[in-house]
């Protein structure tokens, strides 16, 4: 417990308030055999054991390789799964144990835009009934004409002209539909935005205006976002803090510059020595940390430190006791390792 | 020639008379269209490049630039209807591949200019496995005996690092990893030792790290076989890791052309610039990022004068007018109409920036 | 007069850069209908089936003769001016009885493609949404109703119910012919329970009914629609299969199977008989088919 507080202290001083606490939060797929009768013959450790906490009107980013569980995560704070265990509490109510009306009345302060524009969207409704659509399940807005004035202000918001409020998704190209995907997910005036990805799938010059957008947005509206990506110089260009994900686990956690100049956990150093820097004078500089192997199933994570099977610093210890996400020595910012220590030249 | 001492010279592929400017792949002024209901979009618009031996060049463009469709004309895997070949030459040593027999093409195709492609989960035939794969090519060209295919295809699997390469030969597709997957495509590329290799966005579906891999797979592959490659891809931070040269497209022309420090450091056309500043950078948090407005055009209906014309922060009317002819700058070339102006820092915007 | 000097905000581009055709309001249905409204195929089919329909519903449009007045002086007398098709067995005008045999089979074909359609639609929904054991359930059922050969299952149903008209033949057709529709339904709200939309409603709150009426089922009945204009054509060849073995329709409405039926037996004498309402039912079951392939491609998005 301690140790969170104490991250949080250390880090920005300009934190706003906790919002979100998500404490231990896991999420198993049970591996069953047999059609008639299922035996569950193992699981699936997605998420085996996530703590962090978002601030008022912070980004958090959350990186991660496939398989690392950050999309999982993002399904069970939005409770399109429901979790095997963990808390995670919004202004006093905890979004995993929710039912019914307070399931509802959550729902209304977090919301998700997904990753791809082309799916997201009903191609059989119009981009305004899409942006009404919250309004109507909650209630919320009026009726009609009340109701089709605040979907055009939305439509302004992100940029998009208002008179193609009667437009269907496919008249509009990938980054317009993503705009779309967040106006509906602004329509309610959430506190929390859970971004699944939300410019992957754009080209790199369109990724640019969706990336200027979300952060107009938070600046005007006040909103917080868990930001989960794969592209780390999208992350480090938005986020405020950023935990990096292994194999269902967050490995280390601290502000962008601690990730960025300062990482600690062998992981991060190597999946930021692998991103490559639009600079072709920094090819001789750059010292690409090579991993051997592969990433071990999920089914079957090593003991201990996860990450040992491919980590150049392996002992014994770190296949007998897990390393917990504690401040390190090396830095004042959680680290999952045992040997923690810093890096230098990583970003060449 | 050292390029001869890699390949295997057939009586069908008879390479044309060593001209001096000749260079081992040269595509020349190509037209592309593709005809469709909505109209007839013109894909490729006038694009030349060339690849000597040994380099890398870097095709670079967003969707809808027509980097992927240069590539399938060269291999000849265009998917003819809708799309036509509507003018130009594809040179190789020389000889043009647009006009040569279906067994001249065959012979160059596959042996001495591979393709890797995107998704190897779909590029790779799922029933067959992967030794088969490998060997399939060297079994049919070479003429190899089924056993001594596989020994090839273990040479192969070793070459691209991957481990186990004996026991795996059994395995399919679906049982390795995606990097290890692309490892088995780039074997399959590189089994006839080709001359040049197209790689078709080969690491965009991949994770960081196991991108860095192959990436470094390529680089020493193709130092150790000095294989030429073409490079398409729309990820600026790759180009500048491992190209020599870049070719930027957009709306199906080249409109930028230049070495790869050149490009980076001081780039000669507005659509290069705008991507430049529109990338975030790992080693360098910057502020708002600055982006090129609006979208790339419908190639059914492409602008006049300069395709980029309607994004363009320095657009002038002649912009608007007249198409751009690609000036040569000294060793590099633009198509823009003010490519010098912009070059030696004096252009002027004619717009405001965007606010969105 | 825009200022050609600001750079536009990114939506308006769009328009500017030649989106052709953009500028109405274009839905998936009037993207298929303008398809459709091209398709040479569509285009006759429906001139065939609105003639169809026309027949039945003002069978005197076509013809002052009356289908029932059937004199045997006049038996199996060749096309003439007053008959166009000659006369039957009985001495029946045949081209007027092939014009009033015109409705029963439409009436036939639409309501048990109905009924069908709103079966498959209910069970195949329950069963491909909520999965487990609603969808073991109705696949045992719809197994049950599959083994059932379909003329067998029809003789049964229409010799036990005491309903006039078309309606016997009609509840035959409807409760043996849901199987089909019914798992494609099935399949097709699986596929669609899957899309990225419907997880996004999912989080904005929607409960169940919401999705399936407003996410699903717009989604999920495109490839239905196709398979039930087919299947329409094939129930009323159906009908006039029942009807020529003599079990279809019994309250003395026209029925093109029936006349055909009578006319088998002379069909070395009299081609006349059997050749006309053959020709018809080949042609409304054909329509009907052709009808349904073009709908089916105009609404494939895949195919845009």
């Amino acid at each position: 417990m301690s140790n969170r507080t104490g991250a949080a202290a250390v880090a920005k001083p300009t934190l706003g308030q906790p919002i979100l606490t998500v404490e231990g939060m896991v999420k198993y797929f049970p591996i069953t055999r047999g059609i008639l009768f299922r035996r569950k013959i193992g699981d699936v450790k997605a998420v085996d054991g996530v703590d962090f906490t978002l601030h008022k009107g912070e980004t958090l980013g959350v990186v991660g390789e496939s398989g690392c569980g950050k999309s999982t995560l993002a399904k069970l704070l939005m409770r399109l799964e429901d979790a095997t265990a963990g808390t995670a509490v919004y202004d006093g109510r905890d979004i995993v144990a929710a039912k019914g009306g307070e399931l509802r009345r959550l729902r209304r302060q977090v919301q998700m835009v997904m990753q791809d524009p082309y799916t997201s969207l009903n191609p059989r409704m119009t981009v305004g009934d899409i942006i009404a659509e919250p309004l109507i399940i909650h209630g919320v807005g009026g009726k009609d004409k009340a109701r089709e004035t605040r979907v055009r202000e939305l439509l302004d918001l992100v940029g998009l002209n208002p008179e193609h409020i009667n437009r269907y998704p496919h008249q509009f190209s990938g980054g317009q539909r993503q705009r779309v995907g967040i106006a509906r997910a602004l329509a309610l005036n959430p506190e929390i935005i859970i971004c699944d990805e939300p410019v992957s799938a754009l080209d790199v010059s369109i990724q640019a205006q969706v990336i200027n957008l979300l952060e107009k947005l938070q600046a005007e509206l006040g909103l917080s976002y868990i930001f989960i990506a794969h592209d780390l110089s999208v992350v480090r260009h938005i986020c405020d803090r950023v935990a990096v994900m292994y194999l269902g686990r967050i490995v280390e956690i601290g502000s962008e510059d601690e990730i960025y100049n300062r990482a600690t956990h062998p992981y991060t150093q190597a999946l930021l020595s692998a991103v490559p820097v639009p600079d072709p004078d920094a090819r001789e500089h750059r010292r690409i940390i090579r991993l051997s192997g592969d990433v071990p199933s999920p089914a079957n994570p090593p003991s201990g430190c996860r990450f040992r099977t491919r980590c150049w610093k392996a002992t014994d210890l770190c296949a007998e006791k897990t390393p917990a996400l504690i401040e390190r020595e090396a830095d004042p910012h959680p680290s999952a390792c045992h040997y923690a220590e810093r890096a230098d030249h990583i970003l060449g | 020639m050292g390029r001869h001492s890699h390949s295997i010279v057939e009586q069908d592929s008879a390479p044309g008379p060593d001209d001096g400017g000749g260079h081992l792949l040269e595509v020349d002024d190509l037209y592309v269209e593709f005809r469709t209901g909505e109209g007839t979009a013109k894909v490729i618009n006038g694009v030349s490049y060339h690849l000597d031996p040994g380099e890398t060049l870097a095709v670079l463009g967003e969707s809808g630039s027509g980097k992927s469709v240069t590539a399938q004309a060269i291999m000849g895997i265009l998917d003819t209807p809708p799309g036509f070949v509507t003018g130009g030459r594809i040179l190789y040593q020389g000889k043009d591949l647009l006009t040569a027999s279906e067994s001249d093409r065959r012979a160059v195709r596959g042996r001495e200019i591979s393709i890797i492609f995107q998704d190897a989960l779909s590029a790779l035939n799922p029933v067959f496995t992967v030794g088969w794969q490998i060997s399939e090519a060297l079994r049919k060209r070479e003429g190899l005996s089924k056993k001594d295919g596989l020994e090839r295809a273990v040479e192969l699997m070793e070459l691209v690092n991957i481990p186990g390469a004996r026991e795996r030969l059994k395995a399919y597709p679906h049982q390795f990893s995606g990097g290890m997957r692309q490892r088995v495509m780039i074997a399959m590329a590189l089994a006839q030792k080709p001359n040049v290799v197209i790689a078709d966005e080969p690491t965009t579906a991949l994770d960081v790290t196991v991108q860095a891999q192959i990436m470094d797979l390529l680089g020493d592959l193709r130092r150790e076989l000095n294989t030429a490659m073409i490079l398409i891809t729309h990820d600026l931070g790759v180009v500048a890791d491992v190209a020599d040269r870049i070719a930027v497209m957009y709306a199906g022309r080249i409109i930028e052309h230049a070495d790869v420090h050149a490009l980076y450091r001081s780039p000669a056309h507005p659509y290069t610039l705008g991507l430049l500043n529109s990338i975030p950078r790992l080693d360098d948090k910057g502020k708002t990022l600055r982006t090129i407005p609006g979208l790339p055009p419908n190639l059914t209906n492409i602008p006049s004068g300069c395709p980029f014309h309607p994004r363009c922060r320095f657009v002038r009317d002649v912009c608007r007018s007249e198409v751009p002819p690609s000036l040569d700058l000294g060793g590099r070339h633009s198509a823009c109409h003010f490519a010098r102006e912009l070059l030696a820092g004096e252009l002027e915007p004619t717009r405001k920036e965007p606010e969105l | 007069m825009s200022d050609q000097n600001a750079l536009p905000p990114d939506a308006t581009v769009v328009l500017a850069e030649g989106e052709a055709g953009m500028g109405q309001t274009r839905s998936l249905a009037s993207d298929a209908w303008r398809d459709l409204r091209r398709n040479p195929i569509a285009i006759i089919s429906a001139v065939i089936i609105v003639l169809l329909v026309l027949m039945a519903l003002w069978p005197s449009l076509f013809t002052d003769a009356d289908p029932y007045a059937c004199d045997l002086s006049r038996s199996l007398q060749p096309p003439s001016s007053e008959a166009w098709f000659g006369y039957n067995l009985q001495g029946c005008n045949i081209y007027a009885r092939t014009i009033y045999g015109a409705k029963a089979s439409l009436q036939v074909g639409l309501y048990s493609v109905i009924m069908v359609a709103v079966i498959a639609a209910v069970l195949g929904m329950l069963a491909g949404y909520y999965g487990g054991w609603a969808d073991a359930v109705i696949a045992r059922v719809t197994d049950i109703v599959l083994g059932i050969p379909l003329l067998l299952g029809a003789i049964v149903i229409l010799s036990s119910v005491t309903l006039t008209g078309v309606w016997p033949v009609v509840l035959a057709l409807g409760l043996l012919g849901w199987t089909s529709p019914a798992r494609i339904v099935r399949s097709s709200v699986i596929s669609a329970k899957g899309q990225d939309y419907v997880q996004a409603a999912r989080m904005l709150g929607a409960d169940n009914r919401r999705i399936m009426i407003r996410h699903i089922t717009p989604n999920a009945m495109a490839p239905v629609i196709v398979v039930l204009t087919i299947a329409l054509g094939s129930f009323i060849s159906v009908e006039a299969t029942l009807s020529f073995l003599g079990i279809g329709l019994k309250g003395g409405e026209i029925s093109w199977g029936a006349d055909i039926a009578d006319a088998t037996g002379r069909v070395r004498n009299a081609l006349g008989p059997v050749l006309f309402p053959s020709t018809f039912l080949a042609l409304t079951v054909l329509a009907f088919i052709m009808l349904g392939d073009a709908v089916r491609e105009a609404f494939d998005p895949k195919l845009r």
